[in-house]
């Protein structure tokens, strides 16, 4: 299953760096980072709950990059 | 401005203002390092928090860590050595700066974006018993009946019921001249109506309508990453490691052997300036985003960024005749009487074709408008393989093929024009004959001329049609490679035999009718025309959405411009770290030479980025 999340950064490798958290977030099959539509695009494991696992991305990407909000 | 550039903004400027006055006033010992430490938390607070939440988090390459320690370094060999705290303070100064200007750069570029592709329909109209009543066009079902007023967008794509009028495609196709519509007529969401009231019978949902297709399609282009985008990606992730590692090396094994540390220090903290990867990271989506944006402008939907660079380096362009080089229609090339005149000739064509469905019926008809006269046509018959015979006004008229004309024994003679050839006979007796051809499209020689000169070096037509057509359409158009006669299934074949042969990328350029499997097997499949066939949007790569071949070169060149500007950041922001690397560490530069160079690095390559937006090509 594939989700689209807008989000919110302000500098371009934060937003690489966002990307590398999410793809490492168990339950998280593939992600995307687009910073210049400011979208990240999940593709969730099978049998994942993405509410359950981007509550986990987001929380790993708060420690990549502080400023940084996953509007879920 | 978003309230937080405005707030970075005036700690910006107020930073500036106290450090000019700083630099009149004579303070000595203690009081001037907490002087200039007000400047320097205004301007670096976020920073300092930052980097402590990067230690917490055990992120060792933060920037914001690495800007803090290069800084507090700084101010600590100040106080150690001559107290100018003012390189500490410029640094971060010019570090916010450089982060301002991005932030409201992109912003810039991503509202020029959105305002371009400002086709999204906020309502319809639809008429209900009590009156005509706005609501979301989400909500609109197929098959309602829409009104749409003078100025206000096409909401849903559908057919016009009632009303003429004229419509602004430019925002769908990037053509500036309106369109007029009238009732029957398919209309696209996304067109501004400019002139009559139009009733619209909607054949489409919301979703499924043009304009939320392409805003979907231009949207999400971006998130498909170029080779480039993943190099420079790639590149950061090692890029700032090294760096820090340099620069703990320089700090530490040259100051053992010279016991010079706090030169060595100093070079060291220069390094930790330059490690910050954002000024190369930041160019190339930046870049490619302003490309796809530009490229939409002019009527070019590149489905993502990966495609663009493909795009640049298409060397061999395949093209389908009918559909995109030719009109697909098919007119009255010529016509040539024998005992009639050319007006006669017509008339009698068209008046025996009157009941058939034949496309060339249609040609023929639409040849001689006065076709629905009062003349008689009477004992209709076609013969299948042959043509049509009926009496026009007591007069017997065959029309048809060379079969036909044998059959009845009237001595026709083939021409020399290329195209299908409709012979006629009056009672028996040879009349003329008329020329049927599929027509050009008017941009089509200069489109393969632009291309030659836009570097594709192997042009190659594919076409289903006979020989001797595909023979004069491209020695008229300087087409050398043509095959014809094909199947689609041979089409497929025929791309995979050209693919194999050539070194550079290969395009396929189709109208998206019967084409779909052969846009798929290139290496970047274009298909014109296209709005409105789902399945080729689907198959394709590029979607040009008018049907004028001279948009294939335009996207070309395009392309390659983009890439330019992408390979021009790549070398020159790599290129000045670089050398700002080997100064700082051979002791010519220091470290506002080093903050200056990162920070224009950046607004030069930002601004550069941009120019794609406004591509004149």
């Amino acid at each position: 299953m594939k989700k689209t999340y807008k989000i919110d950064v302000d500098c371009a490798n934060c937003a690489n760096e966002m990307e590398e958290a999410a793809k490492k977030t168990s339950g998280v099959k593939d992600a995307v980072v687009n910073f210049m539509a400011l979208k990240m695009k999940v593709e969730f494991e099978e049998g994942a709950d993405p509410g359950e696992v981007m509550g986990r991305v987001r929380e790993n990407c708060k420690k990549v990059e502080d400023d940084c909000e996953i509007f879920l | 401005m978003s309230a937080k550039q405005k707030k970075n903004l005036i700690r910006i400027i107020v930073t500036s203002i106290i450090m000019i006055v700083l630099a009149f006033v004579e303070i000595e010992g203690k009081a001037r390092f907490f002087c200039y430490l007000i400047p320097y938390l205004i301007i670096g607070y976020d920073i300092l928090i930052k980097a402590f939440k990067g230690i917490k988090n055990l992120r060792a390459f933060d920037e914001s860590l690495l800007m803090t320690i290069a800084t507090l370094g700084a101010m600590a060999l100040a106080i150690y050595e001559d107290g100018d705290y003012t390189e500490a303070v410029a640094v971060m100064l010019f570090y916010q700066i450089g982060e301002w200007f991005q932030s409201y750069a992109v912003g810039k570029s991503r509202k020029n974006i959105s305002d371009l592709m400002d086709i999204r329909p906020d309502y319809a109209n639809v008429e209900t018993d009590e009156g005509i009543e706005k609501v979301d066009p989400d909500e609109v079902e197929v098959g309602t009946i829409i009104l749409v007023q003078p100025g206000e967008k096409i909401p849903i794509d559908g057919v016009v019921t009632e009303g003429t009028s004229a419509l602004n495609t430019s925002a769908l196709t990037g053509e500036s001249l309106p369109r007029d519509v009238k009732i029957g007529d398919e209309v696209l969401s996304g067109s501004i109506n400019i002139n009559g009231v139009l009733k619209i019978r909607t054949t489409k949902e919301f979703d499924e309508s043009t304009a939320s297709k392409i805003l979907d399609l231009v949207e999400n282009a971006s998130s498909l990453k170029s080779k480039s985008e993943n190099f420079i990606t790639k590149f950061a992730r090692i890029y700032t490691p090294a760096v820090v590692f340099s620069a703990l090396a320089l700090a530490i094994i040259p100051s053992l052997a010279t016991g010079d540390w706090s030169t060595w220090i100093y070079r060291a903290l220069i390094f930790l300036v330059i490690s910050c990867p954002c000024a190369l990271v930041i160019s190339i989506p930046l870049s490619f985003f302003a490309g796809l944006g530009g490229a939409s402008r002019e009527g070019i939907l590149i489905k993502g960024s990966n495609y663009l660079e493909t795009l640049s380096k298409v060397k061999t362009v395949v093209m389908d005749k009918t559909g995109t080089l030719t009109k697909g229609v098919f007119d009255v090339d010529a016509v040539h009487p024998e005992n009639a005149d050319e007006d006669q000739l017509l008339h009698w064509t068209a008046h025996v074709e009157r009941y058939s469905t034949h496309p060339i019926a249609a040609s023929l008809r639409a040849a001689y408008p006065h076709e629905s006269d009062d003349c008689k046509v009477e004992n209709v018959e076609e013969i299948s393989g042959r043509g049509i015979k009926a009496i026009v006004n007591g007069d017997t008229v065959h029309v048809g093929n060379e079969k036909f004309m044998d059959e009845i024994g009237a001595a026709w003679h083939p021409c020399h024009r290329v195209g299908t050839t409709i012979h006629v006979a009056i009672n028996g007796k040879y009349a003329g004959h008329v020329i049927i051809a599929d027509v050009l499209k008017p941009h089509a020689k200069e489109a393969i001329d632009e291309m030659k000169k836009a570097g594709i070096n192997r042009l190659v037509m594919l076409t289903g049609d006979s020989k001797e057509v595909a023979k004069k359409v491209s020695e008229v158009l300087g087409i050398t490679e043509f095959y014809s006669e094909l199947l689609p299934a041979d089409k497929v074949e025929k791309l995979e035999e050209i693919l194999n042969e050539s070194d550079g990328k290969v395009a396929f350029v189709g109208d998206g009718i019967n084409d779909a499997p052969v846009l798929s097997r290139a290496d970047l499949g274009i298909a014109m025309g296209a709005l409105g066939s789902d399945a080729a949007v689907e198959a394709a790569d590029v979607v040009l959405m008018d049907d004028d071949p001279l948009k294939i070169s335009k996207a070309v060149r395009l392309a390659k411009k983009c890439m330019r500007i992408v390979k021009q950041n790549i070398y020159f922001a790599i290129g000045v770290k670089f050398a700002c690397l080997i100064l700082g560490a051979i002791g010519v530069a220091n470290m506002w030479l080093a903050i200056f160079a990162d920070v224009g690095v950046m607004v030069l390559a930002i601004l550069n980025s941009l120019r794609n937006l406004f591509a004149k090509v």
